[in-house]
């Protein structure tokens, strides 16, 4: 066989390859959007499931991830940014910080059901926190925090040296240079990182499977304790322990919490993009 | 002489500040990085006492006897609900565990390796500007959904195909997580095919070769730790994987060597009998036992990785 003959041939294999993954993604979104697009309306977001979850809404499955979105962003977003500043700005090069490194790239391979565990053990058994909306916050907060770390610690070492040395050349001192200078330049990047670590957490079902998350509520939280419903599990529940009959709000459902998760990804692409444009260095 | 002195006082503000900055700075530094350790630590916390009595100083009470850890890591029956005689065997579930992965691996590496080389040295500026947000899209899709598509959809197709003796079973389940790899694997590898100088291709050029030729004689290999290292890593989350073979694999006890038929992973064990269980009961210590092995099993393959993607940056840089 000639040889470039045998190239196109093997780069029809490749782009084969890439075309199979573009249709899986597809095909597994057209058919949620496809089948979910029905059931899509005011009433399916704003009202309380009804007749066995036959009719009416998931407004409390939507609040309650909202709820745990915003808890998350309170414990782990400030925690994440701050310890990253600490490693990029203040640690010098040694052991300890490529351990600290190593250590958080691990934690992003732990499985988020061994989290669920965890956050048994330590938020609901040992800290007595009670299974709700607090404990699943924390658990889902130490599941994002490597990612939080990584995220940060990525966009505050893209600022250049240059822009460093020549705020602290004017006499500000270390702070000032990191919270007029350094901050304003990665803002952008970290906000990338914590919008898909928020998503990744909405997302989630696994690590709050045991800390408070329940199928059906007939009333909303209204305490830190409180147990809650989570769209992801709200899926679970409506796709493994009901019938057919609630087929249409199991793909309702899930077309919710697609559309939320995708929507803020592709926020954080378009985010991402917008500033490496802008920031050449 | 009066704004010498605020001067001073300002400067001292500052040097204050700046102090107390790297004090607060240093102190979170050290709490997430003992994250690790407290996910760790628990876990043996909750897991020993399944085993022995002789460390009951350290733990909260447990009222139950203890399992032979023989019998936990080589027993073949996992049945702690019964009343007679409860079995604590990790066994099927760890095959399950590996059949799956296998399933996932089997289709998800050549369709990856394609895929990346396809993203990262054919397509066009263009097509890449689409695919990869693609590929980032696929890979932040949660795993219930891609559980539920299993569940409802996917089985329905393979039902028809290969007419299973269950619906739900090991092979479903595989399929989808080996979707669920590809993202991770290509994302990852791809970075890997980037850092190879441009140099090396250059010279492959400079000597005649086709694009492909450059490709697999000077390109793959030189990039060879990192994809590895990006399989192994997606082989890794594909074993912590939980929602999805929760949903796809049929949840069914018994040991089984056959793909078609309905088996309960590790992650699938933990996921669906830990929220029933009381408070420091043998069956609780026993589930994070499997928690236990679940962890080291996915940080030995992530410390692999690491260690495979270390040399590559020591080869180059």
């Amino acid at each position: 066989m000639n040889r470039r003959t045998k190239e196109r041939l093997v780069f029809l294999g490749f782009r084969l390859c890439a075309m199979i993954v573009v249709l899986a993604l597809v095909v597994l979104v057209g058919y949620i959007v496809i089948n979910g697009l029905p059931k899509l309306s005011l009433d399916f977001l704003t009202q309380f499931p009804k007749d066995r979850n036959t009719m009416g809404g998931i407004f409390p499955a939507i609040l309650g991830t909202l709820y745990l979105m915003g808890l998350v962003v309170l414990f782990a977003v400030p925690l994440g940014i701050l310890t990253a500043i600490y490693i990029v700005e203040y640690q010098s090069g040694s052991i300890w910080k490529s351990a600290l490194r190593m250590i958080i790239h691990n934690l992003a391979g732990v499985p988020s059901i061994v989290y669920g565990l965890l956050g048994l053990a330590l938020f609901v058994g040992m800290m007595n926190l009670g299974a709700g909306l607090l404990a699943s916050a924390l658990t889902l907060s130490l599941l994002v925090l490597p990612m939080v770390i990584a995220a940060s610690r990525e966009a505050i070492i893209a600022v250049p040296p240059s822009v460093r040395e020549a705020s602290l050349a004017l006499g500000a001192t270390k702070w000032q240079t990191i919270r007029h200078h350094v901050l304003p330049y990665s803002i952008s990047g970290i906000l990338t990182g914590v919008i898909l670590s928020l998503s990744r957490a909405a997302g989630e079902t696994a690590p709050i499977l045991f800390t408070g998350v329940v199928f059906f509520k007939t009333f909303l939280p209204d305490s830190l304790t409180d147990t809650f419903m989570a769209l992801p599990y709200h899926l679970y529940a409506l796709a493994t322990q009901t019938t057919e009959i609630t087929r249409p709000n199991q793909y309702g459902t899930a077309l919710v919490l697609l559309l939320l998760v995708i929507g803020m990804n592709l926020f954080a692409i378009i985010l991402r993009k917008r500033y490496r444009d802008k920031y050449k260095w | 002489m009066a704004s010498k002195v605020s001067i001073r006082k300002a400067t001292t503000r500052r040097r204050l500040k700046e102090k107390l900055v790297w004090l607060g700075l240093f102190g979170v530094s050290d709490i997430s990085a003992l994250v690790l350790f407290i996910v760790f630590g628990f876990l043996l916390v909750n897991a020993i006492p399944a085993f022995t009595r002789s460390l009951d100083f350290l733990f909260p009470v447990h009222p139950d006897g203890v399992i032979n850890l023989s019998d936990f890591l080589f027993g073949t029956n996992w049945d702690p609900t019964n009343p007679v005689s409860p079995a604590y065997g990790i066994v099927p579930m760890f095959v399950a565990t590996l059949l799956v992965s296998l399933v996932a691996a089997c289709i998800a590496i050549p369709i990856g390796i394609g895929c990346t080389i396809y993203v990262a040295e054919i397509a066009s500026p263009r097509v890449r500007s689409i695919l990869k947000p693609a590929i980032e899209v696929l890979a932040g899709i949660p795993s219930v959904v891609y559980g539920f598509f299993a569940l409802v959809i996917l089985s329905q197709w393979l039902a028809g195909i290969f007419d299973p003796p269950n619906k739900l079973n090991l092979f479903n389940g595989g399929v989808m997580l080996a979707v669920m790899m590809i993202p991770i694997m290509v994302s990852l590898s791809e970075d890997a095919i980037n850092s190879v100088p441009r140099h090396l291709r250059e010279a492959s050029y400079a000597l005649g070769l086709t694009r492909w030729e450059t490709i697999r004689g000077v390109v793959v290999p030189a990039a060879a730790s990192g994809i590895v290292a990006a399989i192994v890593l997606s082989i890794g989350r594909a074993i912590g994987e939980t929602m999805t073979v929760l949903m796809a694999t049929g949840n069914a006890r018994a040991l089984t060597f056959n793909l078609f038929q309905s088996g309960q992973t590790m992650t699938a064990v933990i996921a669906s009998e830990t929220g029933e269980v009381p408070f420091y009961s043998l069956h609780y210590d026993a589930l994070f036992a499997i928690g236990v092995v679940l962890f080291v099993l996915t940080f030995v393959i992530n410390l692999l990785a690491d260690w495979i993607m270390h040399r590559v940056r020591e080869e180059y840089h």
